[in-house]
């Protein structure tokens, strides 16, 4: 009897190897998986857009030469003090609690040296990030952990949180490892419990309270400072509509690729709409108002370059914040730690597990050994060479497209290498003068 | 003591809000009276001085939001998150308060004379508040400190993923909450519960005896499949 030859084994494209182990680990637990990190799945995103740069008809700007300004004024609409920003990216709100107190301090160093902003989260304004950062976002949260009336006057601004684009939609969670006393008492909370972090705000809900709600908070500050609303991408073009109409000075949108310090994967992984389908319908919501550069609009989630921010500030953004791409430089994922990469079943590179409080570079973590490990003067520098590299690729693409301030970018600069980017970019597919859908949103 | 009235027909909610924070620590300008509330929202907020205030008719939301050191009361009825995230002093309203009274706040004494809507003392962080009637549904979810005293009856859900906060109710309880539950009374809490009954100037109709205690049955603490069902 001969045998009939057998065919090589095949994997699933359904049933992959991710896909399997993940049923084997919920079979084996009982418990869905909670990591940290964003999205890790393939999405249409800013590298699906390229910059036009200058040709017969446009005229580029010298490199190093002619000036190209990058300053950004956030909160023109009503606060008597707006924040200025020497640079259009600034620091994404991370609580003291998910990020340790060095890690917290060296955003705040980093920052300041490059001229822009940090902000707290949920947890409340640490003495350590005040002091070290120039320039402040208070987030007023859902769970209201650590909110009081002193941080609130010592705040440079203030960013009401309704979601966050790793999870629109959902509450927070810091399981108990990382509840120390220190973490407990400034929400009020015992030590080692798990932490839930409400999904709905306690005192408001939908536009018209949201309205009330802001005024509140501007008669407390006597209309100083800056107030921000931020949400998880996910209806855009109205939630931009709505937080204008309450009463924002600035909007921030988060793609579901951003960042988080503890989430659901299936909230990660399957909730919200990517960063780059966001800008446009929320650029045009301001548009529509009349209001586009009068509310100014940051766009996080998923930004790591200076190409990425400068694509989004052409897409009609003001600026952008980064979460993830701050912790990497910072020194989350160095290869040096591999060896205890290895240890908690990962490797540098792929290092998700930020909610569990073990992480070697001692940023995702409130074990004090651990923490110390991290050297805020030395990480913060790291941060500001990081955010200095982005603001110089920012230029050197604007001057590229002639422009002399990188708000003078605009959807005309770019084009799109796929019909999704297209799409959702709102901008023509490379070669063509196509938009896919085009004038709808 | 000098008594100022402000009259908030006359003059914006502005110049009210930003004359009370303007005042020096050491004011003269203890006493205030505030007429022609009319409903107004955010009225006395962020007021962070050891003086009284007195709101000669209703409010609207958030009156006396985020209130310090301060003594504000309310002669008629006030909106939305009265007193909401409190942090020292205390605040009376003499008739009913809505939704989400003493919301998140961390410290001093919200008095209710009337009942209360839903959401009291929800996510409440050390507040003590007492209610001279009953209140809505789901009061003091999430509630992690403080004390909520209840004269009345209360809706349903009480005290529903309750952490720390402790739980006293008079009168009927529609329903608990998911991890809420009676628990004896013992001195300790009889101790506060009387002591509240007193500040708030109600010992002589409501004795500690009458009431029932509730508190967390701490279950919710670490995620655990079993208890599923109750997220
Ligand atoms: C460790 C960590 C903690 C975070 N904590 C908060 C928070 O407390 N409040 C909040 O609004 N967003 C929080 N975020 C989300 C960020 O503010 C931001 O939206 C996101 O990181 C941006 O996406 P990116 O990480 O891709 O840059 C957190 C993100 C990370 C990575």
């Amino acid at each position: 009897m001969e045998e009939t030859p057998k065919s090589p084994p095949r994997w699933s494209a359904s049933f992959d190897p991710h896909t399997i182990a993940y049923i084997q680990r919920a079979a084996s637990t009982g418990i869905y998986d909670i990591r940290g990190f964003g999205a890790k799945r393939k999405l249409p995103h800013f590298d699906d857009l390229l910059f036009l740069g200058a040709s017969i008809s446009r005229y580029p700007l010298e490199g190093y030469r002619e000036r190209c300004a990058t300053d950004v004024v956030l909160g023109t609409r009503f606060a008597k003090k707006p924040v200025v920003l020497k640079t259009p990216v600034t620091i994404a709100g991370m609580s003291f609690g998910a990020l340790s107190g060095p890690a917290k301090e060296a955003l705040g160093r980093g920052a300041t040296i490059a001229g822009t902003s940090t902000t707290t989260g949920d947890g409340g304004m640490t003495p350590e990030e005040r002091e070290h950062s120039a320039t402040l976002v208070y987030q007023y949260l859902p769970s209201r952990y650590g909110m009081d009336l002193d941080s609130l006057r010592k705040a440079d601004a203030i960013e009401v949180v309704v979601g966050q684009g790793a999870k629109p939609g959902g509450g927070g969670m810091l399981l108990g490892q990382k509840i120390t006393e220190r973490v407990a008492g400034m929400r009020n909370l015992p030590p080692g419990i798990d932490q839930r972090s409400a999904c709905r705000h306690p005192d408001w809900t939908g536009p018209d309270d949201l309205e009330i709600k802001l005024e509140e908070l501007r008669e407390i500050t006597d209309w100083e400072k800056p107030i921000y609303v931020k949400v998880g991408a996910s209806r855009p073009y109205f939630d931009t509509a709505l937080a204008v109409k309450a009463g924002a000075d600035v909007v921030v949108i988060d793609g579901m690729q951003g960042g988080t310090a503890a989430t659901q994967e299936v909230f990660i992984e399957h909730v919200g709409i990517p960063t780059l389908a966001a800008i446009r319908p929320a650029v045009k919501a301001l548009q529509d108002l009349g209001l586009h550069r009068k509310v100014q609009l940051v766009i996080s989630g998923g930004i790591r370059s200076g190409a990425d921010m400068a694509k989004a500030l052409a897409l009609g953004a003001d600026a952008v914040a980064i979460g993830t791409a701050a912790l990497i430089a910072l020194g989350d994922q160095d290869p040096a730690l591999e060896a205890e990469y290895r240890k908690l079943g990962t490797t540098a590179g792929a290092y998700d597990d930020w909610q569990d409080g073990r992480d070697p570079a001692g940023i995702t973590t409130q074990d004090p050994e651990l923490a110390a490990r991290l050297d805020p003067v030395k990480a913060g520098r790291r941060l500001a060479n990081y955010l200095a590299v982005m603001t110089m690729e920012a230029q050197a693409v604007a001057r590229a497209c002639g422009k002399s301030h990188l708000l003078n970018l605009e959807p005309e600069d770019l084009v799109a290498l796929t019909m999704e980017a297209s799409a959702m970019a709102g901008v023509p597919l490379a070669g063509t003068d196509w938009i896919p859908g085009a004038g709808r949103l | 003591m000098t008594e100022t009235v402000f009259d908030l027909a006359a003059a914006p909610l502005r110049d009210l809000n930003g004359r009370l924070h303007a005042l020096p620590e050491q004011t003269n300008e203890t006493s205030w009276v505030l007429r022609n509330p009319q409903g107004r929202h955010a009225v006395a907020v962020g007021v962070d001085r050891p003086i009284s205030v007195r709101i000669e008719g209703h409010v609207g939301y958030y009156c006396a939001g985020f209130n310090s050191r301060a003594r504000i009361e309310i002669t008629g009825n006030a909106g939305v998150g009265l007193a909401e995230n409190m942090m020292s002093g205390e605040v009376r309203v003499q008739g009913d308060a809505s939704q989400a009274a003493g919301a998140t706040g961390r410290g001093g004494l919200l008095v209710i004379g009337g009942n209360a809507g839903a959401r009291c003392g929800i996510s409440m962080k050390g507040i003590d508040i007492v209610v001279r009637g009953s209140v809505g549904h789901m009061s003091a979810f999430m509630g992690q400190e403080g004390n909520l005293v209840v004269l009345g009856d209360a809706g349903d859900n009480l005290g529903d993923s309750l952490y720390e906060a402790r739980l006293f109710v008079r009168g009927a309880v529609k329903s608990l909450g998911a991890d809420c539950e009676e628990k004896p009374m013992g001195e300790a809490e009889r101790a506060i519960l009387a002591g509240l009954l007193d500040r708030a100037g109600f010992a002589a109709e409501a004795k500690p005896e009458e009431f029932r205690f509730y508190g967390s049955a701490r279950k919710l603490y670490h995620f655990h499949v079993d208890y599923a069902d109750s997220y």
